[in-house]
């Protein structure tokens, strides 16, 4: 009975999801976009779809439409938006290292804080930090957070208070994912987490790091045995490929070997090819979800092509970083 | 409890009309639901969305037509309201028919006519494909109709 109340609170908010997936962008935009001449002219095409306004800069399109997903999925499930946490809580973990980093070494920066898709305000981790008072910040937080500080304090090395955050971050994410009930944001949860974790290990193979950093830095998750991918990557590059291979992520060991991004592309449309059978589900935060997914995917690939055509890059290196669409 | 008969048969009217009128009024206020989301983004879709809404509501007439007929057949409404148990028993049993499947249908229709609503906001155009998914519930909504009216008149000529 739970289950089916849950099912059916999100009727309406589905029914108009459902409206807003028609203005999404397609793979025949896409490749418009790829084959404009310019970045002008790309911006041009955007603006028709009704992207941003004209006198608007690039960055200044991609914000608006960000905000614009999350005004729109406020206005649908204004009681029950913490239900989308899990796609929020990587910027407040980025929020939170900015603002340890700059309370220790004293410097000031502006723009070094995520305004948008956020739980909490970058003033008030800025505020706790600078206090001490990491008990202000929500429970997950606080003990992360002292123990970033005094790493950094202590050591000086940024990359050690990195992994504390970020695994923290992970280990939320997980956490937020299992809690809302839904498969699909449990999944994500999960996925977010594996795609991390394997990141990490390709990076630490690359400079060589051991097996203690690796055991600090990896997130637990179902997908993978982080003991055994802590073990292999420490063991070095063809032991990491041959465990990675013994695990439901084979496909991604050729894209860790072409190059970061095009494992990043991968990572992206395996989470579109798992999200897709929302197009076709009428009931559940699932289709929600999906649609939020989506329009992030949308604005990463919008974002490739605006710097590639700003960059001079061929039209084919510019294809071969954007995502698979939703639509 | 002299005319046990009729308590039967009035039970069994009020389930009918009970029952399907639950799943009906569950079912179109789903698909109220779906049908407003899409008339908030486009007012022009809504008289397709009406239609569809109103789909899973014909169990809830189905159900009050076979209270109406029973409360006539036993008396309730005028006439002779001394009725058996065995004939209050069986306008009990004819009764359900009705009463089980339109809950049971009214709601699934709405499911279909909720995905309906869906198509129809995509691609307007397909409109009377739509209806056809959520209509082909309604086939089992009817033929409990049908069993539960032929053996309520069934009963009436029993001399019981």
């Amino acid at each position: 009975m739970g289950l089916n109340m849950a099912k059916d609170s999100y009727i309406y908010a589905v029914a108009r999801i459902r409206t807003h997936e028609t203005k999404l962008l397609n793979h025949q935009f896409m490749e418009q976009l790829i084959v404009a001449p310019d970045e002008d002219a790309a911006m041009k095409l955007l603006v028709e779809h009704g992207w941003g306004a004209p006198e608007m800069s690039a960055e200044q399109m991609l914000d608006r439409e960000k905000k614009k997903t999350w005004e729109l999925i406020r206005e649908l499930v204004p009681d029950n938006i913490d239900i989308f946490d899990v796609f929020l809580y990587q910027s407040d973990y980025h929020n939170l290292k900015a603002a340890i980093k700059e309370c220790c070494t004293s410097d000031i920066h502006d723009g070094i804080y995520e305004e948008d898709g956020i739980t909490i305000d970058p003033k008030e981790i800025e505020k706790a930090v600078a206090a001490r008072d990491f008990k202000a910040l929500p429970e997950r937080m606080q003990e992360p957070a002292a123990r970033a500080m005094e790493t950094l304090l202590k050591t000086r090395d940024g990359q050690l208070c990195d992994i504390i955050i970020d695994r923290a971050a992970l280990d939320a994410i997980r956490e937020a994912g299992k809690a809302t009930g839904s498969r699909l944001l449990a999944l994500y949860g999960e996925y977010v987490a594996a795609m991390s974790d394997v990141k990490i290990c390709a990076r630490a193979v690359r400079t060589g790091k051991d097996r203690t950093f690796l055991g600090n830095a990896l997130a637990d998750c179902e997908h993978l045995d982080v003991s055994s991918l802590a073990d292999s990557a420490s063991q070095g590059e063809e032991s990491f490929k041959t465990y990675l291979g013994s695990t439901g992520f084979s496909a991604v060991v050729d894209m860790l070997s072409k190059s970061p991004s095009a494992f990043e592309c991968a990572c992206d449309s395996y989470l579109i090819e798992q999200i897709q059978p929302q197009l076709h589900n009428s009931f559940g935060i699932d289709p929600l979800a999906a649609y939020i997914l989506a329009r992030r995917m949308e604005i990463k690939s919008v974002r490739i092509i605006l710097t590639g055509k700003r960059n001079d890059l061929p039209d084919e290196s510019i294809r071969g970083r954007v995502r698979e669409t939703y639509v | 409890m002299e005319n046990l008969g009729l308590f039967f048969a009035l039970a069994g009217a009020v389930c009918s009309a009970l029952m399907a009128g639950i799943g009906s009024s569950i079912g179109v206020g789903h698909a109220g639901q779906a049908a407003a989301g899409v008339v908030t983004e486009d007012p022009s879709k809504f008289s397709k969305v009406l239609i569809l809404q109103l789909l899973p509501g014909t169990q809830g007439i189905y159900g009050l037509l076979i209270a109406f007929i029973t409360l006539t057949q036993i008396g309730i409404m005028g006439g002779d309201s001394n009725i058996s148990l065995e004939k209050g028993l069986l306008y009990f049993a004819a009764c359900m028919p009705m009463a089980f499947v339109g809950l049971v249908s009214a709601i699934q229709q709405a499911n279909a006519a909720v995905s309906a609503i869906a198509l129809v906001s995509k691609k307007p155009d397909q409109f009377g494909k739509a209806m056809i998914f959520p209509a082909m519930v309604e086939t089992y909504a009817i033929l409990a109709l049908l069993v539960s009216i032929l053996s309520i008149f069934g009963i009436a000529s029993l001399s019981i």
